[in-house]
């Protein structure tokens, strides 16, 4: 299986490349792509000599264009595109159904493959995307179980990729719009969630804090972890039909996703390439995850038992989560 | 400017539901109704035997009448019944994006808001496919509706707002009614008929922020197009749609209707409207709580 990793700066694509990841996928520093955050993604100079980096050593590197293009403002996408086929992406990653429209009819020989925020679920959405623009790979929305996995393999006929490693959704991806409501600003618009500008940490009573857009997400003991605040793993109350208040994370508990567990299960349903969630990740946990992950790959190709997880430290507050792999999360 | 009603998001009785549709029918405020389960496909059983009195009810009042999808379609049985839809010979508002693989060749159709229809690239591809109605995804800022807007009236396609009640901003595979009662989402055991407009979800200082439907997350507080009125008109929408709700739904359809006929103005219209939490910040360019 083929192992793709994040590379939010061009010294995290080396990083990866050296540790092993048969290919990197990043972004331009705009809209255009789903981690807008500061300080992060490439320029077109550095994705040129990122390519070249990576070409050197047989890894490939694909494109995320992956937010949903502005009315009255497509060209910035449309450039990303024709950018992105200049320097010799292997593939760009989109999910509009416009910019993917657009690519096929003016970058016939360019190489798409559907974005985890087009949400493609069930054979029908992946086959629309196949027939109607060529896609060559689906990146599967982290809602499905890995049995629902194999069954859609069994049904498509294209390449799909799944998230083992990193942040995990909790919403159907490219259709929550839950960090807008409270910020202005989404994944779908301007490639950010619950953005770090919008965060106010404080004290209150006597306790941590942290808001968002002015919302309370969180609050904890001084010594506790305080996790980002990330608005669908906040903790909040409800109500519910007998009057009791119900206190937690009623959405999401702040855990990352670990499916390194379930490797040979997914390559069991057919899956061809494991993506490792993480641009906004430092150069050394990419590169210690990657190193990771490669070698679990390699010992599932080699017919070796999986060496036990090392990555513990680097869950979102310590805690991991199969999340939708298994149904029980439902 | 018309009024859709667009589908009940919540799990009320097929009484409850009954009832409210043959009160719509004999209001001629509306012009167009859009029925069925949007939220999660194990409801349907529930109000499926009613939908036929209703077509017919909603249809001799002169209503036009559209079925909805479910906004996210995974079982194999989901599929089967979003292709079951087309042919009924009514129009279909698609809200998962897969059902398109089933609408019949020439067949024209309607896109509703939980469809990514954020640019004139997409909308142009959907016209292309028979599309002749956009409601567009409540997240989407002024602009954004300018451009859709003018863009749909180039290709002949009616785009439409939305214009009242809790906003849908997300869908999950995970149902958070049945996980507050620590149950999986096979073993509901249908709770969140509990809560026929949603639960909300308060911070922990008590604000009201947001609402949850089984699978779906809505805002707390309910949108709100009122203010909005003379500039939705002029980028040129072609109707506003209104989300059902337990209470004031009658109200709250004929303020907008007089509002739209211009017999009351702006600042009646908010005087009359019900004491609820409301937002309207996206429509404003704003983060979607504002108000």
């Amino acid at each position: 299986m083929e192992l793709v990793c994040p590379a939010g700066t061009p010294a995290s694509l080396r990083a990866a490349v050296k540790a092993g990841a048969h290919a990197v996928y990043c972004g331009f520093a705009d809209e255009t792509n789903a981690r807008n955050f500061p300080g992060l993604n490439f320029s077109r100079e550095e994705l040129t000599e990122a390519i070249a980096f990576a070409h050197a050593r047989g890894a490939k590197v694909l494109v995320a264009i992956n937010t949903f293009p502005k009315a009255g403002g497509q060209d910035l996408w449309h450039r990303a595109v024709a950018d992105a086929e200049r320097a010799g992406a292997d593939a760009v990653i989109l999910a509009d159904i416009g910019l993917l429209a657009h690519a096929a009819r003016h970058h016939p020989t360019l190489r798409l493959h559907l974005s985890v925020q087009a949400a493609a679920a069930n054979p029908d959405a992946i086959g629309l995307y196949v027939r109607e623009f060529g896609v060559k790979r689906v990146v599967l929305p982290r809602v499905l179980t890995v049995a629902e996995i194999a069954a859609l393999n069994r049904a498509v006929d294209v390449e799909t990729e799944v998230f083992v490693f990193g942040g995990l959704c909790v919403m159907a991806e490219g259709r929550c719009s839950l960090s807008s409501y409270a910020t202005g600003r989404s994944p779908n618009t301007t490639g950010v969630c619950s953005p770090a500008e919008d965060v106010v940490y404080g004290t209150e009573g006597g306790q941590q804090t942290a808001r968002l857009g002015g919302f309370l997400i969180q609050r904890s003991t001084p010594d506790a972890p305080a996790p980002y605040p990330t608005l669908c793993k906040g903790c909040f109350s409800v109500t519910d039909e007998n009057g009791e208040d119900k206190r937690g994370h009623v959405f999401e508990d702040p855990a990352s996703l670990d499916a390194a567990a379930l490797l040979p299960d997914l390559a069991a349903a057919g899956v061809t390439a494991l993506k490792i969630e993480g641009r906004q990740r430092s150069r050394s946990y990419v590169e210690a995850v990657v190193r990771s992950f490669r070698a679990a790959v390699d010992a599932l190709e080699a017919g070796r038992p999986i060496p036990e997880g090392t990555l513990a430290r680097f869950a979102e507050g310590g805690e991991r989560t199969t999340g939708a792999y298994a149904k029980p999360w439902r | 400017m018309d009024l859709t009603i667009g589908p009940i998001q919540f799990f009320w009785t097929g009484e409850h539901w009954l009832r409210f549709y043959k009160e719509l029918a004999g209001d001629p405020s509306v012009t167009r109704v859009v029925l069925g389960e949007v939220v999660c496909s194990k409801r349907q059983p529930f109000f499926q035997t009613l939908l036929p009195e209703v077509v017919d009810l909603l249809g001799a009042a002169g209503k036009d009448v559209v079925l909805t999808t479910l906004a996210l379609i995974t079982h194999d049985r989901e599929r089967s019944q979003t292709r079951d839809l087309f042919a009924l010979g009514l129009e279909v508002e698609i809200n998962d994006l897969s059902a398109l693989s089933h609408v019949p060749e020439g067949t024209p159709f309607s896109v509703g808001p939980l469809v990514n229809v954020y640019n004139e690239g997409t909308l142009g591809w959907l016209a292309e496919k028979g599309a002749r109605r956009v409601c567009l995804p409540p997240e989407l800022p002024p602009d954004s509706i300018t451009h859709l807007a003018a863009a749909g009236r180039d290709l002949g396609v009616a785009i439409e707002v939305w214009g009242y009640g809790r906003l849908p901003l997300a869908i999950s595979a995970r149902c958070y009614h049945a996980r507050l009662h620590g149950r999986g989402k096979d073993a509901c055991q249908f709770v969140c008929a509990e809560h026929p407009d949603g639960a909300t979800v308060n911070t922990l200082d008590g604000t009201p922020f947001l609402a949850m439907n089984g699978v779906q997350t809505l805002s707390a507080a309910h949108a709100n197009a009122a203010r909005m009125v003379d500039d939705l008109v002029a980028k040129g929408v072609a109707a506003l749609r209104l989300s059902p709700q337990t209470q004031d739904f009658d109200r709250i359809r004929t303020l907008f209707r007089d509002r739209l006929e211009g017999r009351i103005d702006e600042k009646a219209m908010l005087a009359a409207m019900p004491d609820l939490p409301y937002a309207d910040g996206y429509l404003r360019g704003e983060a979607g709580a504002s108000w």
